[in-house]
């Protein structure tokens, strides 16, 4: 079977390039677009995104990505959000006064309380972990849990519906660090700079039907 | 849990670096690509490329630099010298840079660090600061801050004073007030690099750090000065979330690998 063929949507953001060598390196045949038709001939979609969400949501609208994205994933094609790219799935986002997500998922993008115990960003390396007592997420496959990933943001999402949770990161409390709901799986922290780990689950949601 | 940081930063001079590792199995020992990606073998939890390059021809070479190491490291990557506007550091970020780390720009025109935050997030907008300590009575900004530095029981000459250009510059600016400005700005990170330290193989200046890091919430990058592993122990004991050290690493002195199996071992929590 040949590669499946990885849309990277291109919504202005900062790590679109990183995102789209580590997706190479896990063995995807990717390519970069914001065509509603090249997104629908595409096998799998990935949103990546980094910078600040307004200026985020704003692109994404003005690219008039938010209806083909909505119908691309009613089709049940496999997609993964990356940081901005999983808070832009949400209700509303606080940041500058409040922002419109794509309301995919219900929930809030909240800014952290900051602290000297609790310093704001949370940049660094943290440990993931599936929520105990439900199925782990086919794209953790050979992520154990306590491994480490790259988080590098001040804004993280509360879902409405905490059966969305697939992974979670205690941050001076424990917070959804990814989402799953059906075809979509969307993580805050970044793959693409999580090195051997984050490659890992490049790789299965490259390989995963 | 969140880990303490490790993180080796390289000189680099028209895309090549200046002062670096002579790690043995380098083809190229001055290509900063190939350094990058050996200390991240190493287990580097973030590299530093900090750009001295003097002509805009070499700072537009840094760009290139960035880019190939972010297709072949997949690692994060921190780039600071020579950022002076938001198209600067649009570049280095589009190259694959995840943060950006300003100085004199900073001081010249504050404002730049609101704009780069709103443009960019906080958590890509690192503001270098680099400090001299100063006798009480050489700065004016002082008064608070010394009473400040007295609540906390540090000595009564515990000032220090913004230094630009490479730490050439005196600025007539307090450490702690400068770092607080900024940080209401949207500077996301201080990198604070300690200038009487620096290149004395002393130790970081712990007074400095633990002072700044109790007075700002976001996180604090200890620089200058460390010439043993207890060192980078200190420097996050002290309060820093992220240490950066450059000779200890470069000169083969330490791995990196050792230097956190050091911090482990003295209970800080580290990435292994």
């Amino acid at each position: 079977m040949s590669a499946p063929r990885i849309a990277i949507v291109d919504v202005c953001s900062g790590n679109l390039r990183s995102v789209e060598r580590a997706l190479a390196a896990a063995g995807a045949d990717t390519f970069v677009t914001r065509d509603a038709a090249e997104l629908r001939r595409a096998d799998k979609l990935v949103i990546p995104g980094q910078g600040a969400l307004g200026t985020f949501a704003r692109e994404l609208a003005a690219r008039g990505l938010e209806a083909p994205l909505r119908e691309e994933l009613a089709s049940g094609k496999p997609m993964l959000g990356i940081c901005l790219g999983m808070q832009v799935l949400f209700e509303h986002g606080e940041e500058h006064g409040g922002i419109q997500g794509l309301g995919l998922l219900g929930g809030d993008v909240v800014k952290f309380a900051a602290s000297a115990a609790r310093k704001v960003p949370h940049i660094g390396w943290n440990q993931i972990e599936a929520p105990a007592g439900r199925d782990r997420d086919p794209l953790l496959r050979d992520i154990p849990d306590g491994a480490h990933v790259y988080f590098v943001h001040s804004y993280y999402a509360v879902p409405t519906d905490p059966s969305v949770i697939a992974v979670e990161t205690d941050y001076g409390g424990r917070f959804c660090a990814a989402i799953r709901k059906d075809n979509l799986f969307a993580c805050q922290f970044h793959p693409e700079k999580s090195q051997h780990v984050g490659l890992q689950l490049l790789r299965n949601f490259v390989q995963q039907a | 849990m969140l880990t303490r940081r490790v993180i080796p930063c390289l000189d680099v001079k028209d895309g090549r670096v200046v002062k670096g590792t002579n790690f043995v199995a380098l083809r190229d020992a001055g290509d900063p690509v190939e350094q990058a990606a050996a200390y991240n073998a190493a287990g580097a939890d973030e590299v530093c490329f900090l750009d001295i390059s003097a002509s805009p021809e070499g700072r537009s070479t840094l760009v290139d630099v960035v880019a190939r190491t972010a297709d072949q490291v997949f690692a994060p990557l921190t780039v600071g010298g020579g950022v002076r506007s938001v198209a600067d550091a649009d570049r280095l970020l589009v190259a694959g840079a995840d943060k950006i780390s300003l100085n004199t720009a900073a001081i010249r025109d504050p404002r730049l660090v609101a704009e780069l935050a709103d443009q960019f997030g906080s958590q890509a907008i690192v503001v270098a600061i680099d400090a001299r300590r100063v006798r009480r009575g050489d700065l004016a900004a002082e008064a608070a801050q010394l009473a400040e530095a007295r609540a906390r029981g540090l000595p009564p000459d515990a000032v220090w004073e913004v230094y630009s250009h490479g730490g050439r510059t005196p600025e007539g600016l307090e450490v702690i007030a400068w770092a607080r400005r900024v940080a209401e700005l949207g500077a996301g990170e201080i990198l604070l690099t300690s200038m009487d330290r620096d290149g004395t193989r002393s130790g970081y200046d712990l007074e400095l750090l633990a002072a700044l890091s109790a007075a700002v919430t976001v996180p604090v990058i200890a620089s200058g000065g460390v010439g043993q592993l207890e060192h980078l122990a200190e420097g996050l004991q002290a309060g820093a979330d992220a240490v950066l050290a450059a000779s200890i690493f470069h000169f083969g002195q330490h791995t990196i690998g050792e230097a956190k199996q050091y911090l482990a071992s003295r209970g800080i929590p580290v990435r292994l």
